[in-house]
């Protein structure tokens, strides 16, 4: 009985204040950027204007006028669409035939993908950079496409994997019976049924592309650059510049937080793989 | 049209093989039962000729034509599953229509089928529903009507009936044994429950470990069980076994004989005892009478009411020419 008076009086007054603290404690990085963005470089140092300060438009409107934010934005949004759609397009099919028609590979082709998630990218920079130069796909939107898609095929193989062995495998079977070739029992059964799982995990895949930022800032220079390619632009050249690096960074986290903010519920389901009902 | 041959066919999983060589024959019009203990391999040998599971080698045929590297889509056959396998996504009318419009049917011709089911399975009323939103009972005639509406070359079944209460199932069965009578069509249906299979064959298959132990008309294997398996299995109650003098006397190994073959007479029986439990169901009786000089319990099935109690001295006539005699390998004499 103690036990769980206690339990209980930390779930009405601890935990609230617990999720509070570590709340506040991860979102203050970012509103500490949002706050940056709107001080001069010269105010951005000094602790005493931490709070207080004048605020200013300036390195926004630097930012549009200079390095032509739009530019970059538009790369991000077409390489993130487009690399999510063709991870699906791949993994849809691929996770089906894994889930559906198991052979004794089946187990270790999953394991296999992810096991290439373990190997440093630095590791295989020189040649990707010297083959994607000599192939003259370098700084172009397919490459970027490409190697989006690829990074992140595994995890959305293994995410939609999970869903489909979900559904139960009669329904499949039913649809074979009712005379239903390959694509239709895709078309018609899996993706209306696994429909919720595969919207999570294009979230989650637009998210990490979006997001991606060693290979796109080493693949690209200026045709296909991406937003991520923009704040690493403004970290080097002219020594360290907080306000309008925050302002560019702000500009660039800012549609993924609004794109986060609305699919909540559809991220966390996918994150935890369906395990909240 | 549909006479389904199976040649030859054989499953294995891995290493261990669940149907060895098999050879049957259901003829078209015909309601085939397959009946057997649980893991006997039933519903492996109707995936088998769904086509959903392959073979490890022979061949399945239907209607002289080779199917056995068709895929099931392309087989012509219906399935109703255990667990119904609706789409959850589709209302009753969609579930139904499905396999039509996938053989692409005009929408006019599909809605007037559907309807048309709908009607003979008592659905109208439910067409516009998801299946989460039916009993157990009618999400069953929904895969029932997903089934007929495409007049497949025959049906098959793999318990359909076993997620039902009990008194749905009577009715069901008849639904689909009516079903039977006017449509004609090749059916083939799994259970592991002998009443369902006496009921509603033409023709039972009784399969143990993947081997076909019997085929014959319920009545066959009622009075002519080939093995003491089959005697054991058809018949409810079960059969009498015993084996030593009284089997040795008849100029058999073991001898059977079936509750409702044995009098309750007054003096003078074979076989004298007490009567241990009886069971009253009001049209019958069922005594299991101990100490009649056999090591077994002797069931039988006395007709109506009868006053008999627990201790009570009892006597026992078979009716000898109902007697079954078995050999010392189990197959029958005679
Ligand atoms: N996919 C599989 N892999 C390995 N063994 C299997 C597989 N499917 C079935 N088996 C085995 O094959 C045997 C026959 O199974 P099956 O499902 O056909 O039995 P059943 O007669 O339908 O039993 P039940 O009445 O319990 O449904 C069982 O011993 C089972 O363990
Ligand atoms: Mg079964």
């Amino acid at each position: 009985m103690a036990i769980v008076a206690q339990s209980s009086r930390f779930g009405t007054y601890g935990r609230p204040v617990l999720a509070w603290a570590i709340g506040l404690l991860f979102f203050f990085p970012i509103f500490w950027m949002v706050l940056t963005s709107f001080k001069t470089d010269a105010d951005a140092v000094k602790p005493e204007f931490l709070f207080t300060f004048t605020p200013t438009l300036e390195n926004y409107l630097n930012m549009t006028a200079n390095y032509d934010y739009w530019r970059f934005a538009t790369n991000s949004v077409i390489t993130s669409v487009f690399a999510t759609l063709f991870s699906l397009v791949v993994g849809i099919p691929a996770a089906y035939a894994m889930a559906f028609n198991p052979s004794r590979a089946t187990k270790d082709v999953l394991m296999w993908m992810l096991s290439t998630k373990m190997l440093p990218a630095a590791a295989v920079l020189y040649p990707m950079t010297f083959l994607t130069k000599s192939l003259g796909l370098f700084d172009t939107h397919f490459l970027v496409v490409l190697v989006l898609c690829l990074i992140n095929l595994p995890i959305v193989v293994w995410m939609l994997f999970t869903y489909f062995k979900e559904i139960p495998k009669d329904i499949i079977e039913a649809g074979k019976m009712d005379g239903v070739n390959t694509w239709g029992e895709i078309r018609e059964i899996l993706i209306p049924l696994a429909w919720g799982g595969i919207a999570s995990t294009a979230l989650l895949a637009f998210i990490f592309c979006w997001n991606e930022a060693y290979w796109t800032v080493r693949l690209t220079t200026t045709d296909a650059a991406t937003l991520s390619k923009l704040i690493e632009g403004n970290r080097a050249p002219e020594g360290l510049f907080f306000g309008r690096l925050s302002a560019v960074s702000t500009a660039a986290v800012g549609p993924i937080v609004v794109l986060g903010w609305f699919c909540q519920k559809q991220l966390v389901k996918g994150l935890t793989f369906g395990a909240v009902k | 049209m549909g006479r389904i041959v199976l040649d030859n066919v054989t499953k294995s999983f891995g290493e261990t093989q669940v149907i060895p060589p098999l050879n049957l024959t259901i003829e078209d019009g015909e309601f085939a039962v397959f009946v057997g203990p649980s893991g006997c391999g039933k519903s492996t040998l109707l995936r088998m000729i769904a086509g959903l599971e392959d073979l490890t080698s022979g061949n399945i045929a239907i209607d002289d034509k080779v199917v056995t590297e068709v895929p099931p889509s392309k087989r012509g056959l219906a399935m109703v599953f255990q667990s119904y396998a609706l789409y959850p996504h589709m209302t009753v009318r969609k579930n139904i229509g499905f396999p039509l419009r996938m053989e692409k049917m005009s929408q006019a011709e599909i809605d007037k089928r559907v309807e048309t089911a709908a009607k003979s399975l008592n659905l109208t009323d439910y067409l516009d529903r998801k299946p989460g939103q039916l009993s157990g009972g009618q999400r069953q005639r929904v895969a029932i009507g997903r089934a007929i509406v495409r007049d497949p070359s025959a049906f098959l079944f793999d318990e359909p009936l076993s997620n039902l209460d009990a008194a749905l199932r009577v009715g069901m069965r008849l639904e689909i044994s009516e079903m039977h009578e006017r449509m004609q069509t090749t059916m083939i249906y799994v259970t592991h429950d002998q009443v369902e299979a006496m009921t509603m064959a033409d023709k039972i298959v009784v399969l143990q470990a993947g081997v076909i132990e019997q085929v014959g008309t319920p009545l066959d294997l009622y009075n002519k069980p080939q093995n003491l398996f089959v005697a054991g299995f058809i018949g409810s109650p079960r059969m009498n076994f015993t084996e030593g003098e009284e089997a040795r006397k008849r100029g058999a190994h073991t001898i059977g004989i079936r509750p409702e073959h044995i009098d309750v007479v007054a003096s003078g029986g074979v076989w004298n005892g007490k009567v241990g439990v009886a069971e009253h169901l009001g049209s019958d009786t069922f005594l299991h009478v101990h100490d009649t000089g056999l090591a077994e319990t002797i069931t039988v099935r006395a007709p109506g009411e009868v006053t008999m109690k627990y201790g009570d001295r009892i006597s026992l006539a078979p009716r000898e020419d109902l007697i079954h005699r078995f050999d010392a390998q189990g197959l029958r004499i005679g």
